[in-house]
């Protein structure tokens, strides 16, 4: 009798509290706890005291700076120019792949023959790391051996300068990261369609809408929670994963006015932590990306929120 | 009458002309997803003096730069080292975010909420902008540096895995949990021989994502191994890449085909789990 009282509450955990004991749970928690507070919240906060200091490092000596190590990368013009680019890829990235993947996984849920097929060799790439595409794509768009330069060349007698001019690196690294980012997102929009009402479908077919008209009418709108989540995840993995795939491709250049046009957050942030020991200018970076991931997660939150009723 | 079969082909004519488009707009897709690799792939098996040419014939050398990459270039050095740190990670994230998991859900105590929102908001808080810190903790203060678990234990913490089995657990009926307890079973025990046994479509469907995490990483264990005989293979085919002044691609083709084979295997054995599991989470 109380069985169904029990399930319905089972939202709130307090309902389920089954086994006693008041040191047990802090027993199973404290190897998370632990790890999170040691390499995750004790870093998080030692970022922010790093940043407000200068390190000098011939001397080893730190000085204390306050705000200036922000005020000084948000007047840098190369700092801007690669917050400018950051966007810039982000934005391309998230919207291409994103459509892209809508439509290839809408296709591949079609009752056709070898859908199924389909969806595995489209799905497969999900395998492959950001280090992986990098190196993939350095090969194939190698100005002399390259494949894509000898069929351009035998073809249209063009051999362009992939990763040496500005404009064809930028696309490249861009479209690097749609690719990369294909396979991911397609499991989890094949996912959600698959679990689509079909009744409703089925319904608008019989009124007479077509094909077009069922995708954006009635599949495009149902499908809007995994939308809003993909495009939340496709955010931090552009700010992020980014890293390894340029890295291996074109080590953030070509040159391009005040810094290298693929030089993103991450990897400006790594240059100046690692390569140029400015640990100050770096930990500031890092303290503008976590107000940054911050605000992104609490849109996320309250976006998420709103979904919920929209989503059943 | 007479319309009726007339509409019916009509409209099975306009269904198989559709059905054409979309298995050639699928093949094109798949070929062009799937280009990169196939290219590499028949790269991999040339000679170094057709790899330079247009051919695009398969040759029969593979095996000369998979052993020219494996012993030279240390591939397989770096193979041994990230499956290591992969399975690791891998199953102590699975097994840290059951207990972690089981606490959440069995149990009622203090502050509960304040620890799951701190497990939570660490999923704000990505290694990649750490990294300044994180460096200056593990290499100086805990003299990590070159070491295994300088690249395993930072990592072991898994928010989305508490997560995923919280909302698991809350799924299975709590009489399972009163029945065990009744009979005198711990809550040690009622994880390993009931919990466990239930969740296997979504320890399988963390399993796939934690293992390519882990296999994927690269900026950390870029900045902290500075030993070559400790490095992931991530940044080993940046090595490959590197190594003396002249590439051979053939061999850098061959080497990272190779690095693809483990997540793939992992996903393969682990696709279905994955897709259930995945399906599981998503309906609630």
């Amino acid at each position: 009798m109380t069985q169904p009282v029990r399930t319905a509450t089972a939202a709130s955990t307090d309902e389920r509290a089954v086994f006693r004991g008041s040191a047990l749970p802090w027993v199973f928690l404290l190897p998370t706890l632990a790890i999170l507070a040691v390499f995750i919240y004790l870093p998080a906060l030692r970022t922010l005291k790093l940043a407000a200091y200068r390190a000098n490092v011939i001397l080893g000596t730190e000085k204390f700076v306050g705000l200036a190590n922000f005020a000084e990368l948000l007047q840098s013009k190369a700092y801007q120019q690669v917050a400018l680019q950051t966007l810039i890829f982000m934005l391309l990235t998230v919207s291409t792949g994103l459509l892209l993947s809508l439509a290839l996984a809408w296709l591949a849920s079609r009752p056709i023959r070898g859908a199924k097929t389909y969806r595995l060799l489209l799905i497969y790439p999900y395998a492959l790391s950001p280090a992986i595409a990098g190196t993939l794509w350095l090969f194939l768009f190698n100005p002399e051996i390259g494949v894509v330069n000898q069929i351009l060349g035998s073809l249209f007698h063009v051999k362009p300068r992939w990763l040496d001019d500005p404009f064809l690196a930028f696309g490249l690294v861009t479209l690097a990261a749609v690719w990369k980012g294909l396979a991911y997102n397609i499991v989890f929009y094949l996912a959600s369609i698959q679990n689509l009402p079909g009744d409703v479908m089925e319904a608008a077919e019989i009124d007479g809408a077509s094909p077009a008209q069922i995708f954006w009418r009635v599949a495009f709108p149902l499908l809007t929670p995994i939308t809003f989540f993909l495009v939340f995840t496709n955010v931090v993995s552009a700010l992020f994963d980014s890293f390894a795939l340029t890295d291996i491709l074109t080590k953030g250049g070509p040159y391009y006015h005040n810094a290298g046009i693929t030089t993103f957050l991450v990897y400006q942030l790594y240059q100046d932590g690692f390569v140029n020991f400015k640990t100050g200018a770096a930990a500031a970076q890092a303290a503008l990306m976590l107000a940054m991931v911050g605000f992104i997660s609490w849109i996320q939150f309250r976006t998420g929120e709103k979904q919920v009723h929209y989503g059943h | 009458m007479a319309i009726k079969p007339l509409t019916r082909s009509g409209a099975g004519r306009l269904k198989k002309r559709n059905d054409w488009v979309t298995h050639l707009a699928l093949c094109i897709a798949v070929f062009l997803v799937g280009a990169p690799l196939i290219f590499a792939v028949i790269k991999a098996t040339q000679v170094s003096s057709d790899v330079m040419s247009a051919k695009l014939l398969p040759g029969g050398a593979f095996l000369d730069n998979l052993t020219s990459v494996w012993t030279k270039a240390h591939l397989g050095t770096y193979m041994l080292n990230s499956l290591l740190v992969s399975v690791c990670v891998t199953v102590g994230k699975t097994v840290l975010s059951l207990l972690a998991a089981l606490a959440f859900v069995y149990f009622r105590f203090p502050l509960k909420g304040v620890a799951f929102a701190l497990v939570l908001l660490s999923l704000m808080l990505p290694t990649e902008v750490l990294i300044i810190a994180l460096f200056d903790l593990v290499s100086r203060d805990l003299q990590w540096a070159n070491t295994y678990q300088a690249i395993i234990i930072p990592f072991l913490a898994s928010a989305t895995g508490t997560f995923l089995f919280r909302q698991h657990f809350m799924n299975i009926p709590t009489s399972l949990a009163d029945a065990a307890r009744i009979d005198g079973c711990g809550p040690l025990r009622f994880l390993t021989s009931v919990l466990v046994p239930m969740s296997w479509n979504t320890v399988g469907a963390l399993a796939v994502i934690q293992f390519v995490y882990a296999w994927d990483q690269y900026i950390w264990p870029l900045v902290i191994m500075q030993q070559d005989d400790k490095q992931v293979v991530q940044v080993g085919l940046r090595k490959l890449i590197e190594v003396g002044g002249q590439t051979d691609w053939g061999a850098v083709m061959a080497g990272a085909i190779v690095t693809i084979i483990p997540p793939l295997v992992v996903f393969t054995l682990l696709q279905e789990q994955f897709s259930k599991g995945f399906a599981l989470t998503e309906d609630k």
